[in-house]
């Protein structure tokens, strides 16, 4: 059947946000269709991989027609909707709104490396200029800091309950190990119970760490780092544990490997971690790691010698087998925890090397 | 792998992970994915509050089997009996994709004719679950519109590994449950490359690429790229057999390089393992510790770890990602391909003159006929899946979509139930069986040297249901000592219903407690997998 031409732009939906028409699918909000015009429209509640939650008001948008504010996060974009995202009556109540945040948070500024979003409240803060002591009163969350596991801290003093945490743990990792007690000045983010993370269903996965605006859940390994004073660098890579294979970008401090945070668009994990990928890298620094080659001596311990001394004797110990069993007598085990690479030239070493397919790796332990 | 492969022309995972939300009926076995996989695991999570229906099989009450609809602890080693009776319900109900058979697969009738006797009644004695539950879970998997199997080593680590793949891989063909979106077949593997070990042909029977050693057009290519005149045409020999001929007077191996791999504690049957490297005339180790196998070696080289090369490794779902460097090389170490192209130099082996992991990479994909449109350049942002057949191509994130490799049928298989390699007996009267827990990663060379894991997880317990702890004498928080015909260790009683009665459960990442002592009971014939799965033991207070 052949479709009428005209019916694929007749039926297409169109808004217009600051001036600029666009066109949406049904189903999303004025914020999604916003952000693809990169319109820059200020959030503490959002994550873009949690439910759209609509509790700290910054999105709020002017849309024709509709007397009050609306948030951008939670209303779907219609036909022929009028909206305009920073219009100053719109500007001045987002101003308002931190302030209100800044005044009862202790601290605005905190250290990058206690995760991903922590700079979120204090770069929207310095934008509109709201660290102005406007208003003074109440403070709410009451930090915990008698909770000794070592990853993550539970800074409450810092938290602006915007439930981020509570949601990612739900939604993304489906763990519900948090929880939200009381409400208003009293809100308090807690577990079943109030205990301990350990006690509770927590594994430690870190996305509470990273999801956090402001850094109220902190990465305790990473800020150990805090004092080094060079800047902090990032490389993106793939975790080395599971065969999932998370983007993670492992964090640096000159020569220093200092922590690691999800890459938000890794392809196989779209932001998520577990406690291996965000919290067990040190291994890499550790002073048991071997530094340089090792001969056995006669006495069965070891000496440390140049890599030409120990690349000839390892070479000459396989000339020697072959030439008294011959050349099926050698054997290669690879491994399938280092790359490709590695894996490639074993098998070359010994295919190129002896002829034979006296090769294998650990995947049938 | 093998089983797959030789049903539907590949042995990798058919569907990629983020088809994992999007099932209706997931059937999960053998796999502990929120400890082992816990990011895939958070898409099955998702797949529930959409309202799939989950389906777990496995011995032991693992967290997934505490979100499952129907959990089945079936006794270790009878998964072949509740696969049978699952598709004998499947054929008896008319739930069978007549025309997916019809059109894309082989040996149906064989096949139907033997499910004929497999009954849930039959499997009920066998695997020691009530047959209507083995019923549900058969119609189930039976009705879905979108059926997804998810398996791990569960499934694979027995005698039976290759009959038990090849019981799933019939169930998804008799429901047509594969090459769609939320469907497949998907092995969940173990370690971060092991796929691409296999990948690269470190395999006994495969040259990179999976092109057979037994084929005659890949022993000619290879000859002339390896320039190898006297290159074997078959004759492989797996990890297993190379063992058990360490130092021997016939066709022995006496001298070997290992790279990263710590043998003397994942293999099974630890003696057995010790003596062979012992034996030989040559051992090279290639690591970034001094593990217990490294302190065998003769030489040990230092290798960079991960965060200090350059690298590629390919996921679960084929998916080839570059690994990047962030800090220098501790110490003199090197990476491993400069490693072994040092020692193959110095032996005059030739086409090792390699510069960068980019150089071996790229020499990989010029030989690899899945990779062939792949180069260092073109996966750094991780892309694709292979196989990629040409530069240009986009990938391949799901298998067997309108037909399986090179136009073959899907192949049923008649499989009939065996039991494992040792049963319970007077002398050893419980199951044991292994696994993996969420904060230590196989012999904790690595994560035991984190700082804060010893928090959560700082000495391995036994886990023993609290009746059965009862009526052994044992106390939660006392040591207990617990045999097989193998050997005895020693370790601390844990009492838990995760476990069920009469089947006891310990990981294998703390070396004090070794378990694999006492594993090593038997191997698959066809994959020579051992069956760490299984291990009859007898236990009693210390």
């Amino acid at each position: 059947m052949i479709k009428d031409p005209s019916s694929a732009i007749v039926s297409q939906l169109a808004i217009t946000i600051d001036g600029q028409q666009t066109t949406f699918t049904e189903g999303e909000t004025i914020y999604q269709v916003a952000t693809r015009l990169k319109k820059n429209i200020p959030t503490l509640c959002y994550d873009d991989r949690l439910d759209a939650f609509g509790a700290c008001r910054l999105c709020v948008v002017e849309v024709e027609g509709i007397r009050n504010p609306v948030a951008s996060c939670t209303t779907k974009a219609n036909d022929g909707m009028v909206v305009k995202t920073a219009p100053p009556k719109i500007e001045k109540m987002r101003k308002t709104l931190l302030e209100m945040v800044a005044s009862e948070n202790r601290q605005i500024d905190v250290n990058p490396l206690r995760g991903l979003a922590s700079q979120e409240l204090s770069t929207l803060v310095n934008k509109y200029g709201a660290r102005n002591d406007r208003f003074k009163g109440a403070k709410s969350g009451t930090s915990n800091l008698k909770d000794e596991n070592p990853f993550i801290l539970r800074d409450y003093e810092q938290c602006i309950s915007c439930y981020r945490c509570v949601r990612v743990c739900a939604e993304q990792e489906g763990d519900y190990a948090i929880t939200v007690a009381n409400r208003g000045f009293h809100t308090q983010i807690t577990t079943e119970f109030d205990s301990d993370l350990r006690d509770s269903d927590c594994t430690f996965c870190g996305q509470c760490i990273q999801t956090c605006p402001t850094g109220a859940l902190a990465d305790k390994k990473a800020i150990r780092a805090e004092t080094l004073s060079e800047p902090v660098k990032k490389t993106r890579t793939v975790c080395p544990y599971c065969a999932v294979g998370c983007s993670i970008d492992l964090m640096t401090k000159g020569d220093k490997i200092v922590g690691a945070q999800p890459a938000m668009d890794g392809p196989a994990n779209k932001g998520a971690l577990c406690i291996k990928g965000q919290f067990t890298y040190d291994f890499i620094q550790h002073e048991d790691r071997l530094r340089k080659p090792l001969i056995k001596q006669a006495d069965g311990t070891f000496k440390e010698v140049e890599w030409d001394e120990a690349l000839k004797k390892a070479a000459e110990g396989f000339a020697k087998a072959k030439a008294k069993y011959g050349r099926h007598s050698i054997y290669g085990i690879a491994s399938g925890r280092a790359p490709h690479e590695a894996a490639y030239s074993m098998q070359k070493f010994i295919r190129a090397g002896f002829g034979s397919h006296h090769i294998d790796n650990c995947s049938r332990a | 792998m093998a089983g797959l492969a030789a049903q539907i022309g590949r042995g990798a995972m058919s569907n990629p992970l983020a088809d994992m939300d999007k099932p209706d009926t997931i059937f999960a076995i053998g796999t502990n994915m929120t400890e082992c996989h816990p990011v895939a695991a958070t898409g099955l999570k998702k797949a529930l509050t959409k309202g799939a229906k989950l389906v777990v099989a496995d011995p032991r009450k693992t967290r997934l089997a505490e979100l499952a609809h129907l959990h089945l602890p079936i006794r270790v080693g009878s998964d072949v009996a509740l696969l049978l009776a699952m598709a004998h319900v499947i054929v008896r109900d008319g739930l069978a994709d007549e025309q997916f058979i019809a059109e894309r697969c082989a040996d149906y009738e064989e096949f139907q004719k033997h499910l004929k006797e497999f009954t849930p009644e039959w499997a009920s004695e066998i695997c020691e679950v009530p047959a209507a539950d083995i019923e549900t879970a058969g119609k189930l998997y039976g009705s879905a519109k979108l059926g997804a199997i998810y398996y791990t080593l569960g499934i694979t680590e027995h005698i039976c590994g290759v009959d038990n793949v090849q019981s799933l891989c019939n169930l998804a063909l008799l429901t047509g449950n594969l090459g769609k979106e939320g469907t497949g077949i998907n092995p969940m593997r173990g370690q971060n490359n092991i796929q691409g070990a296999g990948d690269c042909g470190a395999v006994p029977a495969n040259y990179p690429g999976f092109q057979p050693v037994a084929s005659a057009e890949s022993h000619e290519k290879f000859k002339a790229a390896y320039q190898q005149p006297d290159m074997d045409l078959g004759n492989p020999m797996t990890k297993v057999t190379a063992l058990n001929l360490c130092g021997a007077a016939e066709n022995g191996i006496h001298a070997m390089l290992i790279n990263g791999e710590n043998t003397v504690v994942t293999d099974p049957d630890k003696n057995h393992c010790e003596k062979a490297l012992k034996s030989l005339d040559h051992l090279v180790v290639v690591d970034i510790f001094l593990t217990e196998t490294a302190q065998m070696a003769d030489i040990v080289f230092p290798a960079s770890a991960w965060g200090e090369t350059d690298g590629v490794q390919a996921n679960t779902e084929r998916r080839v990602q570059r690994l990047r460097k962030a800090v220098p090389s501790y110490g003199d170490s090197k990476p491993d391909w400069w490693i072994i192209a040092g020692i193959a130099k110095e032996l005059g082996i030739p086409g090792f003159e390699f510069e960068s992991a980019k150089d071996v990479f790229n020499e990989l994909c010029s030989l690899s006929p899945i990779y062939k449109g792949l180069n260092w350049d073109n996966i750094g942002d991780g892309v694709y899946h292979w196989p990629v057949p040409e530069e240009g191509h986009p990938g391949t994130p799901r298998l067997h979509e309108n037909e399986f490799k090179d136009g073959m049928r899907g192949k049923f298989k008649v499989i009939g139930y065996r039991d494992p390699a040792e049963v319970i007996d007077d002398d050893y009267p419980v199951w044991l069986t292994t696994g993996r827990r969420l904060q230590a990663y196989h012999t904790r060379t690595q994560t035991g040297r984190a700082s804060g894991i010893d928090y959560l997880l700082s000495e391995e317990t036994l886990e023993i249901h609290p009746k059965d702890a009862e009526d052994w004498g044992l106390i939660d928080g006392t040591m207990a000592k617990m045999a097989s015909r193998r050997g005895e260790i020693e370790l601390k009683v844990e009492t838990t219903t995760r476990s069920p009665r009469g089947t006891v459960f310990t990981s294998f990442s703390f070396a004090d407690t070794n378990v694999n002592i006492l594993t090593g009971s038997g191997y698959d014939p066809i994959t020579q997998t051992a069956e760490l799965k299984v291990c009859p033991v007898r236990i009693r207070p210390s």
